[in-house]
Order: structure tokens, then C-alpha cells, then sequence
């Protein structure tokens, strides 16, 4: 589904590679998960995956698309749920969705029914037509989630979806991507909330300074790791305790 | 084409739930256009109730002091207010309370006539016509009638006071001269040999109109001045939303969904021209209704509104090329609204919007020739006081619309090259 091959990054003025000669198979149907501390490369691999910046060097396809060649196909392809709310404050959840839905060629009638379809499935059908500044962190995760799927995209790319929101969003926003994933989208998942991951990944890759240092089935990982009892335990083990502030 | 009305619909909510954004849009270019106007309406009006206080010190109280006070009274721009002493007038100027002060000097009219008939007399004597020789007489000495200005005084108002008392105490002159002609010619003082009355006179003609000769007045200078300086400061608050739509995150899901940049401005371009349209809208109709109801000229645009709709919508486009590129550059509110209020006040400028192109200096005229704002402004007085037609807006128009083509490809090329993938 997706090839990496030995890709890249390194930002203008850095002293060092956000993403180092990276290659990885992620495969069609997976719950993929990056994980790595802060810095790790695990945004900037993703942004890269996403067409949203250029890798210095090396290449990748997904679903046997290169992203030189075909750009446009590629985004009807993919879908991001970025860190960030990307969502415009003073619409309403329907409105946003409706627009977002817009740009990947969605109208009418078959697109009232994806939003109205998802809203009702994530707990937000009542708030439709609440504007998004009142929603609280957890209901704007969600949204921010049903924009990135109304065109049914093969791949998912997750930035830390869960980050910040309450324990029964993020129950609800797992359960969904669990049955996005059982009717065939490929997912690829960042986030720090190892214990999540853990229970959440088919496999798992460990990154660090834009590196993979591990990747398998979380259990392997944990049982290949001794004294290890869970993927938190395989982190640390391997990324050290110290700090990772950077500026 | 679905995308393009979506974005288009997105942005006008947008914009419709931005109460303190709209009111900002329409409110203050009209309050701005009311405000200018009715500060810059005396300026126009060749009768005007507004009178400047000015003092007189008449030390001459005679013919000459009598003709130049008449003069001042019948300009209707004076109010006179006579002082006896020099120096209160003086101070008086001086310290800001009056504009200006005139000191007419002691015995100005005996002088000026026993000058004028020393001259006269000699003049005379040179072609024979007198007897004889005349004794030696006594040379008259130059007089200086003394201007006192406040010191916060504009030139032009200096000027323009200077040339008009000019004008007066020479026109008292030629008539003296005509006067002491007379009586060195003639023994009856009643019989005419001068015809005084001005040999050369002035007649203003104006750009003929399909219907009545009509008069440009300050509405009809004012409304086209700052509705484009209206309508070009919409690129601060457009400016403003495209840096919103960066630092709220939906740029860059916009730039992984399949839609090109050009369609996202798209979408903006169509409601912020909407903007500018209502936006010229009302200033007509403030100027059309609202004017002459608060004692302005009533803004004539009978038979225009086609050619002036026509310049409020390139110089639209032109503001929103502006404004798309400030936007896509800029990484900040904190960049795009401070630089974008200052372009516009730069363009305003220099495109004569406050100070008349014709008495800029050389290089700020050959600058001004780039400013579109100068080229909108020049068509829209072609169409209010040159009486225009399309053909004559074209050069203008065309440079506008290529204004917005050049600016806005520049921003989509520049956002092409920096996001690059």
C-alpha cells in the first residue's frame, strides 16, 4: 500500500535530518502506528507522506502512486486529521464539513448524508448547526476527524488524534477509525498515548531522530524487549529517559 | 466550477459572522468619505459661509486703505477686524489667535498719488505737452504694506492672500495712473479719454455634457478620491483572513485536499469584489441622498453609473490582487494589517489622492504613474468631470485588471514555490 524508500528531510538552516534515509512498507488495511518522542520525525514524516513538503531526498508511492507524478490523485486518495483543529471557528460544524466535503467533489444530497451520517456516528448529530467556537476540544477533535473521511479516502493519516480530549471522545473516535479500518482504510497513526497505540496498532514503528529504531506487532516488540511489559517499557528502553526539549 | 461557489459560499459566511469585520467595511468608508467631504467642501465652493478672521491696522484711512478693505470684504472669505496698533496685531498673529495680519502703511494713498503724478508729470514734460520745467520735487518714498501670517499657516493660503492683495493694489495703481493722465490732458476732469474697464478677461469652459453645463464640486472630487481609498483598504481585512486561514490551520488542510490555490482566491476575489461594489454602492447613495441633506453638493451621476460601475469593479479587482498578494506573503496579522493600512496611505498618495498629481514633484509624478490607484482615480474623473466614454476608461481599465492578473499570479506562484512538493 505504502513504500517508502529511503527518504529524507532535512529543513532549511537545520543542523540535522528531521527524517534520515527512512524506508518502510506499510501495508494495505494496517493500523500503522509511528511513535517517537518529541522531534522524532514522526510530523515531518507524515507531512511528507501527505504531499504537504518536499523530502530532500528518496521517494515513496501509495497505492502505486508517485507523488511526482500524481499529486491530484494522490489527495483524492488520502486523507489528514492534523494536530491542530483545522476548522473555521465562526461556521458551523455542518458548514465546515460541507465545504471540506466540497473540495474533494462532493454535493448534494450524497454529501449531506455522508456528514450527517458520520455526525450522528461520532455523538455530534445535535450539533450540526452549532458553530465550531463553542464545541469543546474533544467535539472539535471529531469534527476534525469526519473532514478527513466524508470522501472515503484508502489511506488515513492521523496526527495525534486523541491529543487533548476527554477519555470518552477518544473511546469513540478509536471505535470509529477501528471500523473505518475493518471496512478497508489503511491507517497511519502518531501519537504519545503508548498505552492507545498499544491496544489500537496492528504494528508499530519507534522513531527516533528520524530514524526507525523498531518496528513489529506491539506484542513481539514487548515480548523481543526484556523486562519489558508494555510499549511504554520498549520506548523508553529504547529512546532513553532524558529529556527531548528543543527549540 | 462547484469547487470555486463553494469556496465563494464558505467565504461569505465568513464574512457575514464577522459583525465588527463588516462594519468596518461599510460603515467606515463612508464615515470617511462624509467626514472629507464636508472638511474639504469649503475649498471648492466659490461662496462659502466659512469666513477667516483677519486683522487690519488701516494706518492710511484713505482711498487706497478703503479699496483694499472693500476688496477683503467682497471676497467673501474675510472677516475683517480692525486694530489700531501694529504690534497687538502682531502678537496676536503671532501666538496662533488670527491667520494674518495687514498693516496698511500712514499716508499709502497721498503717496502712491503724488508718485504716480511725479511720473506722470515727467512723462508729460518728455513729449512737451508741458510749459515748462517744473521745480525740483521731493522723492516720494517707497511704501510696503506689511503681511503678518501665523507661522502654522498653510503656503497655499499665503500665497493665495499675498497674490490677491497683489492684484488689488495694482488695479489701484493703473487706475491712479489713468486718473493723473486724465487731469494732466484734460480741463474737464468728467470728460473720459481711458476706457478702464479689463481689456482681458477669463472665461473657464468646461468638458461638455449631453445635457447641462455642470459645475464640479467638492462631492463630485471627493466621492471618486476616497471610494477607491475605501475600496482599496480591503486589502487589510483581506489580507488578514488569508493569514487567518494559515495560523488557524485550515491552509494547510486545504492544501491536501484536490483544489488548487487559484480556486481557494477564487472564492475570495468573488465576495471581496461583491464588497467593493456595495461599498460603492453606498457611498453613491450617501453622496446622491445623504449630501444635500447635510448641505453638500448633491453627487451627480446621471447618465454614468454603467462607466462608473465599470472603474469601481477594475479597481477592485486591482485592491484584491493587492490584498491576495500581501496575504500570501505575510506570516502574521501583526505583518499584513500595519504594512497593508500603510501601502494603501503610500498609494493614496502617491496616486493623488490628497495632493494633485500636476504639483507633485518630477520623480513623485513619474512614481505616481505606478500607482493604481492614480490610474482609477484618473478614471473616474474622467467619467464625473471629463464626461468619458468606455473608450477613454480603457487605458486606465486595462491597466488595473492587468494589476490584479500580475499581482495575483505572483501569489499563487509564490505559494506554488514556497509549499513546493
Amino acid at each position: 500500500m505504502i513504500h517508502i524508500n529511503q527518504v529524507s528531510k532535512k529543513y532549511n538552516g537545520a543542523d540535522m535530518f528531521s527524517v534520515a534515509n527512512l524506508s518502510l512498507h506499510v501495508n494495505e488495511k494496517e493500523i500503522f502506528g509511528l511513535l517517537g518522542p518529541n522531534g522524532a520525525g514522526k510530523t515531518t514524516l507524515i507531512s511528507i507522506l501527505c504531499s504537504l513538503i518536499k523530502p530532500t531526498s528518496g521517494e515513496f508511492t501509495i497505492n502505486g502512486l508517485s507523488y511526482k507524478k500524481h499529486k491530484n490523485q494522490l489527495k483524492q486518495l488520502i486523507g489528514i486529521v492534523p494536530q491542530e483543529y483545522a476548522l473555521y471557528p465562526t461556521l458551523t460544524a455542518f458548514e465546515n464539513l460541507k465545504y471540506f466535503g466540497s473540495m474533494y467533489g462532493l454535493k448534494g444530497p450524497d454529501l449531506n448524508q455522508r456528514i450527517n451520517k458520520a455526525l450522528e456516528h461520532l455523538g455530534l448529530l445535535h450539533f450540526a448547526h452549532k458553530k465550531i467556537q463553542t464545541f469543546s476540544g474533544g467535539m472539535k477533535r471529531r469534527v476534525n476527524l469526519i473532514a478527513s473521511i466524508l470522501h472515503q479516502p484508502k489511506v488515513l493519516f492521523l496526527d495525534e488524534p486523541t491529543v487533548g480530549v476527554d477519555v470518552q471522545s477518544k473511546n469513540v473516535i478509536i471505535k470509529f477509525l477501528q471500523e473505518l479500518n475493518q471496512q478497508g482504510t489503511t491507517i497511519i497513526y502518531t501519537s504519545h498515548h503508548l498505552n492507545e497505540a498499544e491496544s489500537f496498532c496492528t504494528r508499530v514503528a519507534i522513531i527516533d531522530h528520524g530514524k526507525i529504531i523498531t518496528k513489529g506487532e506491539p506484542k513481539t516488540l514487548i515480548n523481543n524487549h526484556e523486562g519489558a511489559h508494555n510499549l511504554e517499557d520498549v520506548f523508553l528502553n529504547l529512546t532513553g529517559k532524558a529529556l527531548r526539549d528543543h527549540a | 466550477m462547484h469547487k470555486l461557489l463553494a469556496s465563494t459560499y464558505k467565504e461569505l459566511l465568513l464574512l457575514a459572522r464577522d459583525i465588527g469585520g463588516i462594519a468596518i467595511l461599510f460603515i467606515m468608508p463612508l464615515v470617511l468619505i462624509v467626514t472629507i467631504t464636508l472638511i474639504q467642501d469649503s475649498t471648492f465652493k466659490t461662496v462659502t459661509d466659512v469666513t477667516i478672521p483677519i486683522l487690519v491696522v488701516d494706518n492710511d484711512n484713505d482711498e487706497v486703505s478703503a479699496t483694499i478693505l472693500n476688496g477683503l470684504k467682497d471676497a467673501n472669505a474675510f472677516k475683517v477686524i480692525t486694530k489700531s496698533s501694529e504690534a497687538e496685531a502682531k502678537d496676536l498673529v503671532f501666538k496662533g489667535t488670527y491667520q494674518l495680519a495687514i498693516v496698511i502703511p500712514e499716508n499709502l494713498t497721498e503717496s502712491l498719488q503724488n508718485k504716480i503724478n511725479q511720473n506722470v508729470e515727467a512723462l508729460v514734460a518728455k513729449f512737451g505737452l508741458e510749459d515748462s520745467q517744473k521745480n525740483e520735487t521731493p522723492t516720494v518714498k517707497n511704501k510696503e504694506v506689511r503681511l503678518y501670517f501665523d507661522p502654522a499657516t498653510q503656503l497655499s493660503f499665503k500665497s493665495s492672500v499675498k497674490n490677491g492683495i497683489d492684484k488689488m493694489i495694482s488695479k489701484i495703481e493703473t487706475q491712479s495712473i489713468y486718473k493723473a493722465f486724465q487731469e494732466q490732458l484734460l480741463d474737464d476732469p468728467s470728460e473720459k479719454i481711458f476706457e478702464t474697464d479689463s481689456f482681458i478677461t477669463f472665461k473657464e469652459i468646461l468638458p461638455e455634457d449631453k445635457k447641462d453645463d455642470f459645475i464640479p464640486n467638492s462631492v463630485q472630487h471627493n466621492v471618486p478620491a476616497w471610494t477607491l481609498f475605501a475600496i482599496f483598504f480591503i486589502i487589510v481585512p483581506l489580507s488578514i483572513n488569508i493569514v487567518k486561514e494559515k495560523s488557524q490551520g485550515t491552509f494547510v488542510r486545504l492544501r491536501t485536499n484536490p483544489v488548487s490555490y487559484a480556486t481557494v482566491l477564487g472564492g475570495k476575489t468573488l465576495v471581496y469584489l461583491i464588497v467593493c461594489l456595495i461599498q460603492f454602492v453606498l457611498m453613491l447613495l450617501v453622496g446622491v441622498y445623504l449630501f444635500p441633506k447635510i448641505g453638500l453638493p448633491t453627487l451627480d451621476v446621471s447618465g454614468r453609473l454603467p462607466l462608473l460601475f465599470i472603474v469601481a469593479l477594475f479597481a477592485g479587482l486591482a485592491a484584491i490582487g493587492l490584498g491576495l498578494l500581501l496575504g500570501t506573503i505575510a506570516k502574521t496579522q501583526e505583518q499584513s494589517a500595519p504594512f497593508g493600512a500603510t501601502l494603501v496611505v503610500i498609494l493614496a498618495a502617491l496616486g493623488g489622492v490628497w495632493v494633485p498629481v500636476f504639483i507633485m514633484p518630477k520623480t513623485m509624478q513619474i512614481l505616481s504613474n505606478i500607482s493604481p490607484m492614480n490610474w482609477g482615480l484618473n478614471a473616474f474623473y474622467d467619467v464625473f468631470l471629463r464626461n468619458g466614454t468606455l473608450l477613454d476608461l480603457l487605458p486606465e481599465i486595462a491597466l488595473l485588471l492587468l494589476f490584479f492578473i500580475i499581482t495575483t499570479g505572483i501569489a499563487i506562484i509564490y505559494n506554488e514555490k514556497k509549499n513546493a512538493v
